[in-house]
């Protein structure tokens, strides 16, 4: 035997890489997407597109800044995880430079800053997301309208018009081709001292939750399960957020029906199944035991909805989720599986 | 009251593996050639080296004890065939770090002359527990299995204490290695009877013999030979094939459902466990008088021309036993000793068979590629989730790396059995076990320290206070005038003033510590 190889480490691997689990990711938002294009045009494959191209340009970059093996860590698809989450998570008519400061925001302070991949704290999508909704208020709040509700469901030039001048096409004015998300008509109406039965009466709630919303939560739903049965993501995570929303939205709709809406509306609206089954679940940013995810999950449900009902903004996945986030080092420190033979 | 389950029930965690063990099992095992030269390793075992007691140029016999154990773990040696002494001198072993150690070298001389012995002329179970553990003791037999702790130091508290149950382990769960099974094919009765002897030694209530179910042909034989025996109340019981289903702690839950407490023994439970290998070993030591000079080592891998299993001499070289399967075959990639889950490289195929080599694999770079580049930790949990010990891998690996030796207790760093199933799932391709054997490592080391300074600590002490009780008692017999109850007096006052400069000496030092500690 000459010159064989002299290897401290272990010898047979599963095979499973970063890369993997992050295609996996990918391919099960496939659904999500189909569903959101079906129900509100190709806007949002022009957000994805950009926010991809622009992560990996700007993980490139900060990687070469770093002294880091460019190809090594682009290949890990991080990076274009990272453009998908936040894509989905702004409105499809954000201008390409607010997408563009949202990245930057995501990707250079958020990740690198922190270290890179595996050393974030926050997870960077939704603090890139975040920084852009208390920075341009207006523009995050604009969302387009429903395709089979309004008159004109906005089209390929509506987006690109919206997306690369910042102005509406000349065919279709604004308030044709936008109109409220549910959770905004319900917060809204709400505040005006409307019962829920009135404002779900409106054509916008769906079939049982919110035109369009309820599908695309369905289809993430459906990618997310998926994730779980491919052992990408652990279950309780997904199960305890759900959980979490499912049981303070059900103990409010309980007291008052009229006041809070109910815990279907909840489930399926806004961002609640891509939160449980994609963002909740990053690991980086999550916590890593099996008890700590149920009450890191957890914590972010019932944060969510009350940002939903007392907060300042429609949606508050992305603010529980960072929240939360910054509990996971105390949620692990506490909840350490007993060993095997250990104080029995 | 039995102790065991009826029906055993899954461990923790755990991967599955490809087994990787039918292309050894082809051929049935065989004796290996008698080599020219045995190369036997004063310390093959846990615990102190041997002492040789054989000069150069001395001719030996098989079964001659050329190293005598030294200190209470430890294990003598014998030779392995007969021949003359050439040499004793540094040797390449199968070690992980590939340094050479201390061997005698024998040059045989094909005769493979026997040294008078005989066996127990009674029936063992008429002999004492104690004689038969210093009968064991007297075979340097150690744990075949891959640890070799010395067996006989093993079975001393049972011959003491009280034992509930005798596990047979037999699981061999580790990919490749089929030594154990081999033997469990031709030699089910020795093995068999190897235990009931054991079992009589330990005074164990019961007895059984743990075994994955994917070794039909094992559980066959032991079925038989047990069958055969009549009067034996041994069962078999076939275990999921689940990695590390061999591994002690996994394999007395899997039966019992007890935990060995973190950090302790089987013991502490009334539990006993022996490798097949120890036992066959034990019964040849028993019936035959026969000490531990051979045993059955699996040669396999893609890059052998005809894997098998071999009954060789400790001391043979590899190499030897290689070309006896037909040589490599391709281009070997490396060379492992033990399995691929917790074996290491071998760094030359020269180096012998050694009490504890159970498996010899040559890969190729087709079938067990090399490694890939590792990226940075993503949490994924996927570690824990297999880890049979339920430890959180991934907060192990941050603060070993981290150097941050208390928290990497905290986390139960100690409770980490090294079956690498961590490493196996990490989607980031971390070593992560190496990390862990370096952190225990360098923590021994500082214990080892702190106990240096600590000792050479208490000797400065003593030696500055015989030092000043010397200086008082010169100074107090100089004046020779005085008289004989002067002396006295003044003799025992500094006496007393000797002992109170060292109390104090003593609680500064003492508070020393402390601060240091703190």
């Amino acid at each position: 035997m000459n010159n064989t190889n002299i290897i401290n480490s272990l010898h047979k691997h599963d095979g499973s890489t970063v890369a993997g689990v992050m295609l996996r990711v990918c391919i099960a938002m496939i659904p999500g997407l189909l569903c959101y294009i079906w129900y509100f045009g190709w806007g949002i494959l022009i957000q994805c597109l950009l926010a991809v191209g622009f992560a990996l340009a700007i993980e490139c970059l900060m990687l070469r800044q770093r002294r880091k093996q460019i190809t090594l860590f682009l290949k890990d698809g991080s990076a274009i995880v990272t453009g998908l989450l936040f894509a989905f998570t702004v409105t499809p008519f954000t201008p390409w430079w607010i997408t563009l400061i949202g990245i930057t925001f995501a990707i250079v302070f958020a990740k690198h800053l922190y270290g890179g991949l595996g050393y974030n704290p926050f997870n960077p999508a939704m603090a890139g997301y975040v920084f852009v909704l208390l920075c341009f208020p207006a523009q995050m709040n604009l969302w387009p309208s429903v395709s089979g509700l309004a008159d004109v469901a906005p089209g390929m030039v509506d987006y690109m018009s919206m997306i690369f001048l910042a102005q509406p096409s000349a065919s279709n004015p604004i308030d044709a081709i936008s109109g409220a998300s549910p959770l905004n008509h319900m917060m809204s109406q709400l505040g005006l001292m409307a019962m829920v039965s009135e404002i779900q009466a409106d054509p916008l709630y769906g079939d049982f939750a919110g035109a369009g919303w309820e599908w695309i939560n369905m289809a993430f739903l459906l990618g997310g399960t998926a994730l779980l049965f491919m052992r990408v993501i652990h279950w309780q995570i997904p199960v305890a957020m759900l959980a979490g929303i499912f049981i303070a939205s059900l103990l409010f709709n309980l007291y008052d029906s009229e006041i809070y809406a109910s815990p279907l509306f909840h489930l399926f609206a806004g961002g609640t199944m891509l939160g449980a089954f994609f963002i909740a679940t990053d690991p980086v940013t999550a916590s890593t035991t099996p008890r700590g995810r149920l009450i890191y999950a957890a914590l972010i449900g019932v944060l969510a909805y009350t940002i939903r009902v007392w907060g300042g903004y429609p949606d508050g996945i992305a603010f529980a989720v960072l929240i939360a986030n910054a509990t996971v080092p105390l949620i692990d420190r506490y909840t350490r599986p007993r060993v095997l033979g250990e104080n029995q | 009251m039995s102790i065991l389950l009826d029906n055993p029930i899954p461990f923790r965690g755990g991967v599955r593996l490809a087994a990787n063990k039918a292309q050894s099992l082809e051929k049935p095992s065989t004796e290996a050639f008698l080599p020219s030269l045995l190369t036997i390793p004063l310390r093959q075992h846990i615990g102190s080296s041997a002492i040789p007691i054989v000069k150069v140029g001395e001719q030996v016999l098989k079964g001659q004890k050329i190293a005598h154990d030294q200190g209470f773990i430890s294990a003598s040696i014998h030779a392995s065939s007969s021949g003359k002494i050439v040499e004793i001198a540094n040797r390449p072993v199968p070690n992980p770090s590939g340094h050479s150690v201390p061997c005698i070298v024998i040059e045989t001389d094909a005769k493979d002359e026997w040294i008078e012995h005989a066996g127990v002329e009674v029936d063992p179970y008429e002999l004492s527990p104690i004689d038969i553990h210093d009968r064991i003791h007297a075979a340097g037999i150690v744990g075949l299995g891959g640890a070799g702790f010395p067996a006989a130091v093993k079975m001393l508290p049972g011959v003491h204490s009280e034992i509930h149950l005798l596990i047979l382990n037999a699981a061999e769960c580790e990919p490749y290695i089929t030594c154990d099974e081999s033997l469990m094919q031709t030699n089910a009765k020795e093995i068999i009877d190897g235990l009931e002897i054991i079992r009589h030694a330990v005074q164990a209530r019961e007895c059984v013999i743990g075994i994955e179910d994917n070794k039909i042909k094992a559980i066959a034989a032991l079925r038989q030979a047990i069958d055969d025996i009549g009067e034996t109340s041994i069962e078999v019981v076939s275990l999921p094939t689940i990695y590390p289903a061999g591994s002690e702690k996994q394999l007395i839950k899997s039966l019992t459902g007890l935990e060995v407490p973190a950090q302790g023994l089987p013991l502490d439970l009334n539990i006993v466990c022996y490798n097949v290998g120890t036992v066959y070993a034990i019964y040849n030591a028993i019936t035959y008088g026969e000490p531990l000079v051979s045993r059955v080592v699996t040669i396999t891998g893609e890059a052998i021309k005809q894997p098998q299993n071999l009954k060789a001499r400790i001391g043979t070289p590899i190499n030897e036993l290689i070309e006896q399967c037909g040589g490599y075959i391709g281009e070997v990639d490396r060379m492992l000793i033990g399995g691929p889950m917790m074996g290491f490289t071998l760094h030359n195929d020269t180096a012998p068979v050694i009490k504890t080599t159970n498996c010899v694999i040559a890969t190729t770079a087709v079938d067990v590629p090399l490694p890939q580049p590792v990226l940075p930790c993503i949490r994924c949990g996927d570690c824990a989730a297999v880890c049979p010990v339920n430890l959180l891998p991934q907060q192990l690996y941050w603060y070993a790396r981290a150097n941050d030796y208390d928290k990497v207790q905290d986390f139960k760093l100690f409770d980490c059995i090294e079956c690498a199933c961590c490493d196996y799932v990490c989607p980031s391709h971390i070593p992560l076990v190496k990390y862990y054997q370096s952190a225990k490592a360098e923590i021994w080391d500082q214990e080892r320290q702190r106990m240096k300074s600590d000792q050479a600590g208490q000797r400065f002490k003593a030696h500055n206070a015989r030092l000043e009780l010397e200086q008082e008692q010169r100074e107090l017999e100089q004046p020779q005038s005085q008289g004989k109850e002067t002396i006295k007096a003044e003799i025992d006052a500094a006496v007393k003033r000797v002992k109170a400069k060292k109390a104090e000496k003593d609680n500064q030092t003492i508070r020393h510590k402390d601060k240091a500690d703190d």
